[in-house]
């Protein structure tokens, strides 16, 4: 833009502005409600307008240096299509995959309790992200309810102990097909549908299961919750006496009790599990039925005219991402050591659709970065604890307008034939002709 | 070239007061280009849609001859759970659209491979370990690929992605994407839509090829006249759902009723 006209468009923006956040900040910083009487304190509303517009101004004046340029420059870049091909000479990362496993296998001896806590924690919420990743990245399901299939790992592991005498390790063996079952279930019904018709029922079935836990006092124990045994390994224990009929885990490698094993072994189990669950989803991306679920979210007409059965295709991304919540609600349960329903809240659902939307849809590597942003950052953030949420909104806004697609970029995979194939030469002298 | 791939009978198709078809009757015949035209809002796509599974045909029957025998789509539609519009295409339909749709966010090679997809391992069990069997599925599938990238002229746009491609080629990756599904009967609904003339030219080789190198019958909707009557064997003319004419090339450009129907002529007129 040419300089001449720089002051009258700050004019402009300076009064537009300033009428805006008056009329903002006018009702709610203005008045104030003394018992029955409305107090008026409208120089307020004056000086945070004032401050708003000498904001935005400083923001115009910077953005109008070189280097303000040349931000805008870079975010319009990267604010493009997200989606890129790779170039076929892309190594894999073998370096940095086994220093990442080797720190994440070593991270319990360097940290304290407190922050084994919060990275078990993470972890879950990456099962989750990668469960939910499945059925909204992938498969373009929207899915709202994605906590009910959580419930059902963490209940089955509670209530399995309570009255069938399951353990840790047969609901983990169990929770994938009770959760996929129920996914089934619940999906087969609406799949034909279009996709808002699924969104809404899942948010209807994340509900129910949510108030039947609630509800169903002499099964579930209501909102008292139901008490989860620690787990086993190999018949040991974790606690200070054996419980379970084996023998504690100290008294078996003759090594002084501490509370810490219970969480060593969970956080460690969690981690081979991850890093397993990770593994096959980046498999399953390059497998044709990875390719089908792209497929069906990219165009689900001409899925169908390619034979595609997509009532199939949905069902089993369907199933696939419910049972991995269903495993991830089962390290929930043993690390919590109890269950009760207002961990299952819809407010759940949108905190792991959040972490599958930063991360970009469909990219693994971005939904294991804004699993572990979005569950250490409120741990890092405890001190403004009260401005948690505003924090957590301004940084989702600040995403959605720098990176909408995401924190990682898609990259498509590159392939190659393995000879060249023979143009067609009628072809090939239209096109040169042309 | 007498055996009939596919018989449309008596179909009638509506839309609540709309009669988009209305008693439809012809054969294509194996190994023929076969050219539906007619004016816009004629029924041309419908019909499509009704022949390849998308709509179920309100009435009359629509049977593809296969090498198990003939096979009638609305049966196929019908059966119970997992009937649907898939099973056509397996049995050997292949379809285009009037308003491309390719999987635009994916690369060329990955639209491809997404339509081998009966072809590939389909055992999960074996892609997570990378089994030998699962490789060599997948190998397959990429040279097939490639050979019908090689055949539409599209190798250097093999790792693009689809939605970038200039509009031509996006029409010539619809087709191959087609046959990669390994059809008897392929319908192309417009593909000369928004061509240039040497892209036209180009189309019609393609089709003419396709069809002696790959044992195809095709169906075509086109607007352009041209390329109609140059490629086509039989050329069926629709008007207001109805087929006014039904023969070859030459006998509906002389059909009085086909002429009138594209040049606005009143029914009346015509009769006299
Ligand atoms: N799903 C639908 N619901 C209601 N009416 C429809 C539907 N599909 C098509 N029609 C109607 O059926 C008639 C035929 O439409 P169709 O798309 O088959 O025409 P067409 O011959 O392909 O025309 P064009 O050359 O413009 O593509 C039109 O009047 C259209 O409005
Ligand atoms: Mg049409």
């Amino acid at each position: 833009m040419d300089n001449a006209k720089i002051p009258a468009k700050l004019l402009k923006e300076a009064v537009f502005t300033f009428v805006l956040s008056l009329i903002v900040f006018g009702p709610i910083s203005g008045l104030v409600l003394t018992g029955f009487t409305v107090e008026n304190k409208l120089a307020r509303p004056l000086i945070i307008a004032s401050v708003v517009t000498i904001g935005r101004v400083l923001f115009t004046l910077f953005l109008e240096t070189s280097l303000g340029r040349r931000l805008i420059a870079r975010m319009a870049g990267t604010a493009g299509s997200g989606v890129t091909v790779e170039s076929g000479n892309e190594r894999f990362p073998y370096a940095a995959v086994a220093i990442a496993f080797a720190v994440g296998l070593a991270f319990p001896l360097m940290a304290d309790e407190y922050w084994l806590g919060v990275a078990i924690l993470a972890l879950i919420y990456v099962l989750l992200g990668l469960g939910l990743n499945i059925v909204v990245g992938l498969a373009g399901l929207l899915d709202l309810g994605f906590v009910a299939f959580y419930a059902v790992g963490a209940y089955l592991l509670a209530l399995g102990a309570q009255y069938l005498g399951l353990g840790f390790w047969g609901a983990l063996a169990l929770a994938p097909l009770i959760a996929a079952f129920c996914g089934m279930v619940l999906a087969f019904p609406v799949l034909r549908m279009h996709g808002d018709y699924l969104a809404i029922v899942t948010l209807g079935f994340g509900e129910i299961i949510r108030l039947v836990l609630n509800n169903w006092l002499d099964f579930t124990g209501g909102p008292n919750g139901a008490a989860v045994p620690a787990p086993t390994f190999l018949g040991l224990e974790f606690t200070r006496t054996a419980r379970q009929g084996g023998t504690p885990f100290h008294e078996f490698f003759g090594i002084s009790y501490s509370a810490d094993y219970k969480f060593w072994f969970i956080y460690l189990v969690l981690f081979l599990v991850v890093a397993a669950v990770i593994y096959v989803v980046n498999r399953l991306k390059s497998m044709p039925i990875g390719r089908l679920w792209e497929a069906l979210r990219e165009d689900e007409i001409a899925c169908r005219s390619l034979g595609v059965n997509h009532v199939a295709t949905k069902l089993s991304a369907f199933m696939l991402g419910a049972s991995t919540g269903g495993v991830a609600g089962v390290f929930f349960a043993v690390h919590q050591g109890f269950v009760n329903p207002t961990s299952f809240t819809f407010f759940e659902s949108a905190l792991i659709l959040a972490i599958v939307v930063l991360g970009g849809l469909g990219s693994t590597l971005g939904v294991v970065m804004a699993a572990l942003v979005l569950t250490i950052l409120p741990e890092v953030l405890r001190d403004f604890a009260e401005y948690r949420v505003l924090v957590f909104g301004i940084l989702m806004v600040v995403m959605m307008v720098w990176r909408p697609r995401g924190l990682v970029r898609i990259k498509r995979p590159a392939f190659f034939p393995s000879s060249a194939p023979a143009a067609v030469p009628a072809l090939a002298a239209a096109e040169a002709a042309q | 070239m007498t055996e009939p791939v596919l018989t449309v009978e008596n179909v009638t198709m509506r839309f609540g007061g709309i009669v988009a078809n209305q008693n439809v009757n012809f054969k294509v015949d194996k190994g023929a280009i076969t050219a539906l035209i007619g004016p816009n809002g004629a029924g041309k796509t419908t019909l499509f849609n009704c022949i390849t599974g998308f709509y179920r045909a309100s009435e009359g029957r629509i049977v593809l001859s296969t090498a198990e025998g003939p096979r009638d789509i609305g049966a196929l539609l019908s059966r119970p759970i997992v009937g649907g519009s898939h099973l056509v295409t397996r049995a050997g339909i292949a379809r285009t659209f009037q308003n491309i749709r390719l999987f635009r966010e994916m690369t060329v090679v990955e639209n491809l491979l997404v339509a081998q997809h009966l072809d590939t391992e389909a055992n999960l069990l074996s892609g997570v370990f990378k089994s030998a069997v699962f490789r060599r599925a997948e190998a397959e599938a990429v040279e097939r690929a490639f050979y019908w990238l090689g055949q539409m002229n599209l190798v250097d746009d093999a790792n693009r992605l689809a939605g970038e491609l200039p509009y031509g080629r996006q029409r010539r990756l619809e087709i191959a994407r087609a046959m990669c599904t390994s059809p008897r009967l392929i319908c192309l609904d417009e593909p000369a839509a928004g061509l240039n003339p040497a892209e036209t030219i180009e189309l019609s080789e393609v089709i003419q090829r396709l069809r002696a190198d790959h044992d195809l019958t095709v169906m075509v909707i086109e607007h352009d006249m041209h390329l109609v009557m140059s490629i086509s064997d039989h050329v069926v003319v629709f008007d207001h759902g109805v087929v006014i004419a039904d023969g070859t090339p030459k006998e509906v450009a002389n059909d009085p009723a086909v002429v009138a129907a594209y040049l606005g002529v009143e029914e009346k007129e015509v009769a006299e």
